[in-house]
């Protein structure tokens, strides 16, 4: 199968790879998927308290190029937006923009519930 | 630019075709086109002198003799004619098979339809090692069982299995013993007769000669096979499989295993070198890599490796303009799933999404291997710079005791 370019690009060159202090209160941790699954995602969110805008985005992925690439394009998208804009990613944006195929789909799904499951993080650790 | 390298370590998957091969095939395209079946004129026997010679060359590999040696598309028509064909033969004496859980699709799937013709089939479990038990072996014969199918050696692990005891089996209980020889035959000695085989299936592709030939060595005397055909019209090869024969390819196919006879044990001894370097390396350059399979009774030019914390599709795409090879990962099956073959040898998910084979072959140079070292250990290190349970590996948590999100 061959993979789209921008997918190339973000598998060779990933974004925001890195890990965030998960015992920050500012910071909220997202990790989902199960190694024997072959996918496993690790995105993290630092937010401004008063501004409510996302400052800084990281991630680590276990996973197939489409894994890797929608995990990366998610932590582009996530910086500077508000959390509720954050929470307005859809899969199928990711899917759109990286032309990945039916079977990878799941790979989008994933980095929505890792954007998901961050930002349900960083809320409960601020009684949002 | 110039052109990146190409290395290619995937010739379980299929070989080049070896230029020896190719430069006899060719004047049987157009100078000599006749049909073998033409018993009429000089094109016709042409054309029969050149597959009765290829089938003596055949046989020579086998040790067997040529009117042993039947002519089909390939391995899995191979396959699919030695199991179907030989439960309607003979279906009198019984309707029970043994397979492995570990065979190639082609023999899994000719025995799903075999159930479905109203037979029955056990799918045994292999060891750890990928090898069977043969006291399971034998616990699993009935009075019914008419046949034992087990490959020789296995595709994605290159496990040899104990074929003489097995053979002995089957010779000690009077059951057919079928071996799915694809893997095995023209890389290291395959001699049904010396082992027990009654029905052996092998092809062209796997052995340096073109797609789309293959054979099946049906035993002729101690025991007298037959298998009923499963293709009908002309009743070519001896009536077991009818259609017009491939004669260019079938020409192919005798050349490589005429080579493969002279040269197998010296391409198997350099072989075994190259891939022994390869392996070493990794477990010197590279922490948590574990080698899958019995690494004793084992193929000369295959190696399957688990990287772990590392998943295989995206491990294969930082090296794959570079280096062709395949990997149990879920992604790079059809069916999502991981590779069955490593699941059966008790290997975790984990363990079969991390796996990468690497199959050498005979053009593989000692060149191609450092520089296949070299990509492959930077490609892991990038995988595992990125990997979250690489990290939480190192941070010592136990992977197996946190609760993933399965999805």
């Amino acid at each position: 199968m061959a993979y789209s370019e921008k997918v190339i690009d973000h598998f060779k060159n990933p974004r925001n790879v890195g890990t965030l202090d998960k015992e920050s209160s500012s910071v909220g941790t997202g990790l989902v998927g199960a190694p024997e699954c072959g996918d496993v995602m690790r995105l993290q969110i630092e937010v401004d308290k008063e501004s409510g805008m996302i400052k800084d985005a990281k991630f680590k992925t276990f996973g197939c190029g489409s894994a890797i690439a929608s995990s990366s394009l998610a932590t582009e998208w996530l910086k500077g937006k508000s959390i509720d804009d954050a929470l307005a990613i859809d899969n199928m944006e990711i899917v759109e923009e990286l032309a990945l195929p039916p079977v990878k789909i799941h790979c989008s799904v994933l980095a929505e519930d890792a954007i998901k499951s961050a930002i349900t993080d960083y809320k409960s650790k601020n009684g949002l | 630019m110039s052109k990146p390298i190409q290395i290619y370590l995937d010739n379980n998957a299929t070989t080049p075709c070896d230029p020896r091969v190719v430069d006899t095939m060719l004047p049987f395209f157009y100078e000599m086109p006749g049909n073998a079946a033409s018993r009429s004129h000089p094109f016709g026997w042409q054309a029969e002198e050149a597959v009765d010679y290829a089938r003596e060359q055949i046989a020579d590999l086998l040790a067997v003799s040529s009117k042993e040696i039947i002519f089909t598309s390939g391995a899995t028509e191979s396959d699919n004619l030695a199991l179907k064909g030989a439960f309607e033969m003979y279906a009198r004496k019984g309707n029970h098979i043994i397979t492995l859980k570990t065979e190639h699709k082609a023999v899994l799937d000719s025995c799903k339809k075999i159930e479905k013709m109203g037979g029955e089939v056990t799918y045994l479990d292999v060891e750890r090692d990928g090898r069977v038990d043969l006291n399971k072996l034998e616990a699993a014969i009935k009075p019914n069982t008419i046949m034992i199918s087990i490959m020789w050696a296995n595709n994605e692990t290159g496990v040899i299995q104990p074929m003489k005891e097995i053979g002995d089996l089957c010779a000690k209980h009077g059951i057919l013993f079928m071996s799915d020889a694809t893997q095995a035959v023209g890389k290291i000695k395959t001699h049904p007769k010396e082992v027990g085989v009654h029905l052996l299936a092998f092809t062209s592709h796997k052995m340096y000669g073109p797609k789309g030939v293959g054979a099946l060595y049906v035993s002729r005397k101690n025991p007298r096979v037959k298998v009923t055909s499963q293709l009908d019209g002309g009743g070519h090869e001896r009536g077991m499989r009818s259609g017009t024969l491939n004669v260019p390819g079938i020409v192919g196919f005798g050349k490589a295993a005429y080579i493969a006879n002279k040269e197998m044990e010296a391409d198997a001894a350099r072989l075994s070198v190259l891939r022994d370097k390869l392996e070493n390396a990794f477990k010197q350059n590279i922490e948590e890599v574990y080698v899958n399979g019995n690494t004793e009774h084992r193929m000369p030019h295959v190696t399957n490796i688990s990287f772990k914390h590392v998943e295989g599709e995206g491990l294969m795409m930082t090296f794959n303009q570079n280096v062709a090879v395949s990997s149990g990962s879920a992604c790079t099956s059809a069916s999502l799933e991981p590779s069955y073959v490593l699941m059966a040898l008790g290997l975790g998910d984990d363990m079969a999404v991390s796996s990468i084979r690497f199959s050498l072959g005979r053009f593989t140079t000692e060149e191609e291997i450092d520089q296949t070292i070299k990509l492959i250990t930077d490609g892991v290190n990038h995988m595992r710079e990125l990997s979250p349970i690489w990290e939480m590996f190192k941070e010592g948590i136990d992977l197996d005791a946190v609760e993933w999100a399965e999805h």
